[in-house]
């Protein structure tokens, strides 16, 4: 094998911010993100603004590094339910009509638009706009969670952090069957 | 028909001769000296292991067995367990279940690992197969209490029911309740993993009393202190039990309480459990701490100076798993108490914290290395290390067959050179002759896989992360690791060339994982074309692959053998790259 060749142009070097190595030339990708985007496990699909708005956090996680399982990770923080901490509060999405459920973590969205937006560059649908009086009408889908009661409440009912404290899963229900669930 | 041989023997001597051949690898053996021995040997396996599920297809299998009792099956790749691999990727247990359903009502044993398993495989299995006997779900998901539910309630032979690891969606803690009054045959029964808060105690305590066979029971963090005394009380056989969360105020009679009744356990050997432990109720297990050969620490956030006492107490302890709490000193008093431990494991209390938080470095496993003779087999997380280190712990422990190392900061150097641990490793792999397993950290040249393909030769599953400069590295992997079934590598500069040098290695292998290398589509497509018994697949959140230029790396490759051709059940991010994916090339 041939040490001298060249392998630059395919060549994919993670190094971590922070780190002596010079920097690499990236291979352009549609959705770009910097060194610095390296994210917290689960959420593949913020955009370049949030990261803008979020302070970046004292060490960057890297996607299932350390390889730690999840269930010791949960234990190490106290018991199972209260998943606060500086690892991510994850929950399933699941689409009506999609095969497969997805995890996110909803630590890293600080309000409602950027939360759905997010879901809507994820599973390639949309959303729309929400109303107080209306819920999401006239939108293909609506965004649905079960809170920690048990019931089903309709994304956007509650203030954002009432939301991120109660929310067990989420649920993308086709627009025609969420309408009893809007607030009036 | 062709004239059988004057001294061969009848088949029934060979069957019963094969009887004692319990080994999947031996049985594979035999059956590929002959013909006549392939027949009579595929007639008498009682035992089917699939080590990848997509390798072979369930009609395959059972065309081939006609009469096997026991089959285990394995679906995701090992990355999965840190979230590499998306959900819905695959490793759907039903179309197994489905048509073993049909095929063998007799069946007995079903072991499954990365596997998604729902409510309605259970419900399936519970209704098949009448004689069932163990369930093992290993790390699996997609079912709930209700499936099972209906293993409960249906399957009056069960012994075995072993849920380790798993995630399950906890509907309802009653599901114990469906075991009806009349069912007694449990032997053994690992809820460790369930959550229910509402957990039925009533319903857990009579299941316990009245399966006199009951030998391992491992329960879940919902199972407060003061319930443990009245479950083991009817339980005294128990060799293996695994507590609940193993806190409580501190009262003088549950602490005697329980320490009674774990006096009363003669027969145990093995401890789990210990969620939320607090030091004072910790010497109530003292009983029985001389028998224990396993112990596994894993949740137990208590202090070096509570667990240098614990451990003190364990002399024929042969199996550790703790967490890195037990710090340097902690490991020296292991070193010199357990001098039978065979396999110890030291978990990261604070992953991602940035600073150390105890005091746990590369001396403790040194110290665990020259101290245990026996110890064969180390999983260790730390945040330094060095090539002195690793020299000393290869020279004097050549034993090793597993040796997993991970050092927390990626390409982590020596800390007293500032060089690459290649050397180290590189001990590892020349002392260590039966190394089976390897994963490795630090800072790591190609040189340390120079190492490993030179010297290896027994090595089944290798491990990278965040390593090497070149394709060479990958090159000397594939090239040189005579034994190698897995190799599963991220975050490495390894890319087209050394893939496609070594394509025909793949297939002697049983599955190789890439994410975050730098490796192409176009690469990919030339492999999946070339190599008609290896399925390539690409997986990629992003988008289909050629929607980007063909020399794009890939997010992720996954490439596996399999007689059983590409799979069908793909979500919509894995694309596999079959023989005409040529034809699309522009």
């Amino acid at each position: 094998m041939e040490n001298d060749l060249n392998l630059k142009a395919t060549e994919l070097r993670l190094g971590l911010p922070g780190s002596d190595e010079p920097e690499r030339q990236m291979i352009p990708r549609p959705n770009k993100r910097t060194l610095s985007d390296i994210v917290s496990e689960g959420s593949r699909s913020t955009t370049e603004e949030d990261h803008q708005d979020t302070a970046p956090p004292a060490k960057l996680q890297i996607v299932g590094w350390p390889p730690v399982r999840s269930y010791r990770k949960n234990c190490l923080q106290g018991k199972k339910d209260e998943v606060e901490g500086g690892t991510g509060m994850y929950v399933k999405v699941s689409v009506d009509g999609a095969p497969y459920l997805r995890k996110i973590d909803l630590k890293v969205y600080r309000s409602y638009p950027q939360l759905l937006l997010a879901l809507e560059n994820m599973f390639k649908l949309t959303i729309g706009a929400y109303s107080e009086r209306e819920g999401y009408n006239g939108s293909d889908y609506a965004p649905t969670y079960e809170d920690r009661d048990g019931d089903w409440m309709l994304v956007g009912d509650v203030p954002w952090e009432m939301f991120i404290s109660s929310c067990k899963r989420l649920r993308i229900m086709k627009g025609s069957e969420a309408r009893g669930l809007g607030c009036v | 028909m062709h004239k059988k041989m004057a001294f061969s023997f009848p088949d029934e001597v060979l069957e019963h001769v094969f009887s004692f051949i319990q080994s999947d690898k031996d049985r594979n053996a035999v059956s590929m000296v002959c013909k006549s021995w392939y027949e009579i040997e595929r007639w008498c396996r009682r035992k089917v292991f699939v080590g990848n599920c997509y390798a072979v297809s369930p009609r395959m299998v059972i065309r081939r067995f006609p009469e096997f009792r026991s089959i285990e099956l394995k679906g995701k790749p090992h990355f999965a367990d840190f979230n590499l691999v998306p959900d819905g990727w695959g490793g759907y247990v039903f179309p197994w279940i489905a048509e073993m359903a049909g095929a063998y009502p007799w069946l007995e044993e079903i072991r499954l690992k990365r596997m998604v398993v729902t409510d309605e495989s259970l419900e399936l299995i519970a209704k098949s197969f009448k004689n069932f006997k163990v369930l093992v779900l290993s790390s699996c998901e997609g079912f709930s209490t209700d499936g099972l539910a209906a293993i409960a309630a249906s399957c009056k032979n069960l012994k075995e029911l072993d849920l380790r690891d798993c995630e399950v969606d906890d509907l309802s803690a009653h599901w114990l309740s469906h075991f009806p009054e009349t069912y007694t045959s449990l032997v053994s029964l690992n809820i460790s993993c369930l959550g229910s808060d509402e957990a039925s105690f009533s319903a857990l305590e009579r299941l316990v009393r009245r399966c006199t066979n009951l030998k391992t029971l491992r329960l879940n963090r919902a199972v407060p202190l003061d319930k443990i005394a009245n479950i083991l009380r009817h339980a005294p056989q128990l060799v293996e039990f695994g507590t609940g969360t193993y806190t409580a105020d501190v009262r003088p009679d549950v602490y005697s309480d329980l320490a009674g009744v774990f006096s009363s356990c003669k027969e145990l050997k093995s401890l789990s459990g210990f969620w939320d432990v607090i030091p004072d109720y910790v010497p109530a297990i003292y009983p029985v701490c001389s028998k224990l050969t396993s112990l596994n620490l894993s949740y137990a956030t208590i202090q070096s100076p509570d667990l240098i006492k614990l451990v003190s107490h364990c002399p024929n302890l042969q199996r550790l798993l703790v967490l890195d709490y037990i710090e340097d000193s902690g490991l020296e008093v292991l070193a010199s108490s357990c001098k039978d431990l065979q396999e110890l494991r030291v978990f990261p209390s604070d992953p991602f914290g940035a600073e150390p938080n105890v005091s746990l470095t590369e001396q403790g496993l040194v110290a665990v290395s020259l101290g245990c003779p026996k110890l064969q087999s180390v999983l260790y997380f730390c945040r330094r290390m060095s090539n002195e280190a690793l020299v000393t712990i290869a020279r004097s422990r050549p034993n090793f067959t597993r040796f997993r190392l991970c050092i927390i900061e990626p390409k982590t150097a020596d800390y007293l050179t500032l060089e690459p641990l290649d050397v180290g490793f590189g001990a590892i792999v020349q002392y260590c002759k039966d190394l089976r397993r390897l994963s490795l950290s630090g800072l790591l040249t190609d040189r340390v896989f120079e190492y490993i393909g030179t010297y290896a030769k027994k090595l089944e599953m290798l491990s990278v992360a965040f390593a090497g400069d070149s394709d060479l590295g990958l090159h000397h992997v594939l090239s040189g690791c005579e034994s190698l079934r897995k190799l599963e590598i991220r975050d490495c500069p390894f890319g087209d060339k050394a893939l496609l040098a070594n394509a025909a290695k793949l297939e002697t292998m049983r599955s190789l994982w890439m994410s975050s290398c730098a490796v192409s589509f176009a690469a990919c497509k030339l492999l999946g074309q070339k190599m008609p018994r290896l399925n390539v697949e690409v997986i990629d959140e992003r988008g289909p692959p050629d929607s980007r230029p063909e020399n794009c790396p890939v997010d992720k490759l996954y490439i596996y053998r399999s007689i059983a051709g590409p799979r069908f059940d793909m979500p919509p991010f894995v694309w596999t790259m079959d023989e005409d994916s040529g034809l699309r090339l522009s």
